[in-house]
Order: C-alpha cells, then sequence, then structure tokens
C-alpha cells in the first residue's frame, strides 16, 4: 500500500485517476482506518487530503458556507458562523462518535462513507446543501448531497473524482433546521432512525417551504415531499406535525436487524420528524 | 512493504522513525518509540485507551496513520507531567483513586486535559459527555469524574 499527502486538490485527482489497483481517499480516518484494520479494504494507494490547505478552510459564499473536506467536526462546532445558520447540521456532525473522534471525522467522509446511517447526511439534505467534486481534467461539477451515497457503502463518484467541499446554502429569514437521532443509550452509537428538519416561515407564521429527510431506514438518504407537503401551508400545529409523522412512518423502507426491527423503525421515524420539525419550528423563530 | 520517513515532534522533542504505510501513530509509538502508555483496546476508536493530542486536538491514535504525523505535534502522556512533578490531574486521581487496572488511565487523563484547557469549569454532565468515548471497566466512572471536578476547581483557584 502506498501512502500520499498531495499538497493540491489537482495532484490528489491525478493520483487517484492514475491508480490501477483499488484507491482510498483519507480525509479523518475515522472509517477508513477501522475498515482497513478490519481487512474490509485491501487498497494499493491511500490518498490524504488533509495537506491541501484549502480543503481545511470555511469560507463565506453566497450568503451561506462553504466548508472543506477536511474540517473535523470539533473544528466545525467551533465556526460561530455556521453553527448560528445551520444549527441542526452542526449537531449532526457533533453526533458522530466521541470527542476522539469529532477531533478528526468530517462531513464529507461521512457522506462519502455511505453509511445509511450516516448522521451528517440527512441533516446536509434537509438543509439543501450541495458539494464540488473534482475530477480528471480539471472537470468540476456540483451535486446534490443526496445524490452521492447510492446504496450502503457505494457513491456516484466516478473514478478519480473526489468531493472537494459541502455547501450550506444562505438561510432564508424565519427559517430553522434541527437533526435528532434514535438511540438506545445517550452517547455513543449508530443511528436507529434519523431525521432532519429544515422549514421556512412568513411574516405570518406560515410555513412556506420545507424539506424533511430520513436516515437509516433505506439504503440511502431519504427525502420525504409528504411529509414536507404536510407542514406547507400550516402554522405547523398539531394537525400539521401528525400528518407529517404518519407521512415519515409510511416512507420509510427500513430492514430489521439487531438494532431495531422495521415495525419500530417505521414508528419512530414519525417521532424522530415530528420532534425535530418542532425543533425547527422554534429556531425559524414559530 | 512501502515504508515512510516520518519526522515530527512528540511531547515537545523532535523525533524520527521510519513506518509502515499501514502501521498507526499507535504502534509507532509503542512498538517503535516505546512510549507504551497510550494503550489500545479496541483498536476501532470507540475506548479512547489510546488517545493523544495531535496539533492540539483531541484524537484515538489508533485511528491515525504513522505517516500522517509528518510535521506534526504529538502529545502524549509521557509528557504529561513535569519531570518528578505529577500534572495535578495525575494528583488527583491518586488522591480519589480514580483508577484500578490502569489500562484506562493515560487515555482519560489525556482526555480532561484537553476538557480544562477548553473549558476550565466543566459542569459533571459535560465532564461525562467530553469522556463518553474513553470507556473504563473498573471504577464505574464516579470516581474519575470527581476527580476531574476537584482538579478543575483547584486550578480555577490557583
Amino acid at each position: 500500500m502506498r501512502y500520499e499527502a498531495p499538497e493540491s486538490v489537482t495532484a490528489a485527482v491525478a493520483l487517484l485517476a492514475g491508480e490501477a489497483g483499488t484507491a482510498r481517499v483519507l480525509a479523518g480516518g475515522t472509517d477508513l482506518l477501522v475498515q482497513l484494520r478490519a481487512g474490509f479494504v485491501e487498497p494499493d494507494l491511500i490518498v490524504d487530503l488533509k495537506r491541501i490547505e484549502a480543503l481545511h478552510e470555511i469560507v463565506e459564499e453566497d450568503g451561506g458556507y462553504r466548508i472543506g473536506a477536511v474540517v473535523s467536526g470539533a473544528e466545525l462546532e467551533e465556526h460561530a458562523g455556521v453553527s448560528a445558520m445551520w444549527p441542526g447540521v452542526v449537531e449532526a456532525v457533533n453526533l458522530i462518535g466521541s470527542t476522539q473522534v469529532q477531533g478528526r471525522a468530517t462531513m464529507v467522509g461521512n457522506l462519502c462513507n455511505a453509511s445509511p446511517a450516516a448522521d451528517a447526511v440527512p441533516a446536509m439534505v434537509a438543509a439543501s446543501a450541495t458539494v464540488r467534486i473534482s475530477g480528471p481534467n480539471g472537470r468540476r461539477r456540483d451535486a446534490d448531497v443526496g445524490d452521492i451515497a447510492t446504496g450502503p457503502g457505494k457513491t456516484s463518484l466516478e473514478n478519480g473524482e473526489i468531493v472537494e467541499s459541502v455547501f450550506l446554502p444562505a438561510k432564508p429569514k424565519h427559517s430553522g433546521d434541527a437533526y435528532l437521532r434514535f438511540i438506545p443509550r445517550t452517547e455513543m452509537d449508530i443511528a436507529v432512525v434519523g431525521a432532519g428538519v429544515s422549514l421556512t416561515l412568513d411574516d405570518d407564521g406560515i410555513c412556506t417551504d420545507a424539506r424533511v429527510t430520513l436516515g437509516a431506514v433505506a439504503v440511502k438518504v431519504l427525502l420525504v415531499e409528504e411529509a414536507a407537503a404536510a407542514l406547507i401551508g400550516t402554522k405547523v400545529d398539531a394537525a400539521a406535525l401528525e400528518k407529517l409523522a404518519a407521512a415519515a412512518s409510511a416512507a420509510a423502507k427500513p430492514i430489521d436487524d439487531k438494532r431495531g426491527t422495521k415495525e419500530f423503525r417505521k414508528k419512530i421515524s414519525g417521532v424522530m420528524a415530528r420532534r425535530a420539525a418542532q425543533i425547527a419550528l422554534k429556531r425559524a423563530g414559530g | 512493504m512501502h515504508q515512510v520517513h516520518v519526522s515530527t515532534k512528540i511531547n515537545g522533542d523532535e523525533i524520527e522513525y521510519l513506518c509502515e504505510t499501514d502501521e498507526t501513530l499507535l504502534d509507532v509509538l509503542r512498538d517503535k518509540l516505546g512510549l507504551t502508555g497510550a494503550k489500545e483496546g479496541c483498536g476501532s476508536g470507540d475506548c479512547g485507551a489510546c488517545s493523544v493530542m495531535l496539533d492540539g486536538r483531541l484524537v484515538c491514535s489508533c485511528l491515525v496513520l504513522g505517516a500522517e504525523a509528518q510535521d506534526r505535534e504529538v502529545e502524549t502522556i509521557e509528557g504529561m507531567a513535569d519531570g518528578e512533578n505529577l500534572h495535578p490531574l495525575q494528583s488527583k486521581f491518586l488522591e480519589h483513586a480514580a483508577l484500578q487496572c490502569g489500562i484506562c488511565t493515560p487515555g482519560v487523563l489525556i482526555a480532561t486535559k484537553a476538557l480544562l484547557e477548553k473549558n476550565p469549569d466543566p459542569t459533571e454532565t459535560e465532564v461525562r459527555y467530553w469522556l463518553a468515548g474513553n470507556l473504563c471497566r473498573c471504577t464505574g466512572y464516579d470516581k474519575i469524574i470527581r476527580a476531574v471536578m476537584d482538579t478543575a476547581a483547584d486550578m480555577r483557584g490557583a
């Protein structure tokens, strides 16, 4: 196994595209090193992105924030601007693992690891986040966060492509977001169900826009339009929240495993989505 | 195998070593450099026994490649005491008997030192959440928490 730590995105992409065998990208390493040790992956090449200065940055852009691929959860939490604008996203990232894991783990790594239970992903999709992807021959493209993971451990990234940043857009006024997950303990566990909600109110407190997402209940994150539709046009009152919960439960397509049964996960999908919507509503000033 | 030459700073000393590309920082510390304070509990980032500081961030050294330490600064438990003088946390852990077998202790000390530098006046809940990634199978945690709270109070008074 070769280890390379290039200093530019161009060089990183060239290394990945030029590798005949298997290559893996190293950001925080909190998933990759576990997979290496367990023998799940035996790459011929590891490309460490942490020597690329630009990928450590959080920059303001169009009223929102662009967050580099190697910004750790701890660094994100310490950024007052992002935490104020998208608290749900920051909370979701900070739910990943321990303090030690937060010192290394990244949002982009959480996305590209493509676990169906990834905590950061439902929150990012609820926030309408996009990613910037660099590929061979200087090709760059933007994509919706929800289009990156395609199934457990699988992404839509092509050979040689890396995700270099996540963009969280400007938040309209009277907007709020939240992410909640269910785990059978208080800390250090993998989501049994995760729910992200982002919503916007008008001056009269009527919901004009909403996005509701679920994690850990399908092969990839679900954007539940029926649940969002239950909120739009309402004051996000009890009746609207009941409809949202029913829509979320109906949309969930979970598996049975040791962490929860299908039936339990479907029910909890509604509960988590409803509670997340209540927090998002409060943050929107409703 | 591919070997990497690494120059780094560990507990303030300039250090050079050769490591395999798939070798973790924990294995380098323990097997190459004789710094056996950091322990391997799980090897998967769950137990915190291998906690070290990397460029001022608390990390699990089992989740860092040895090669990644190039030009970085690493702090381990071996650098915590000042010669014969124990760090206040170390003294309080002895006073409160906040350890039994001691396997988790270096990691717990590194993690709590990082906490108190960031937050000199944590609540008990904050300490417990901060240490959620440091597993201890002996103490039941209460003595650890008491030692940390007591150290924090002392250090604020100093």
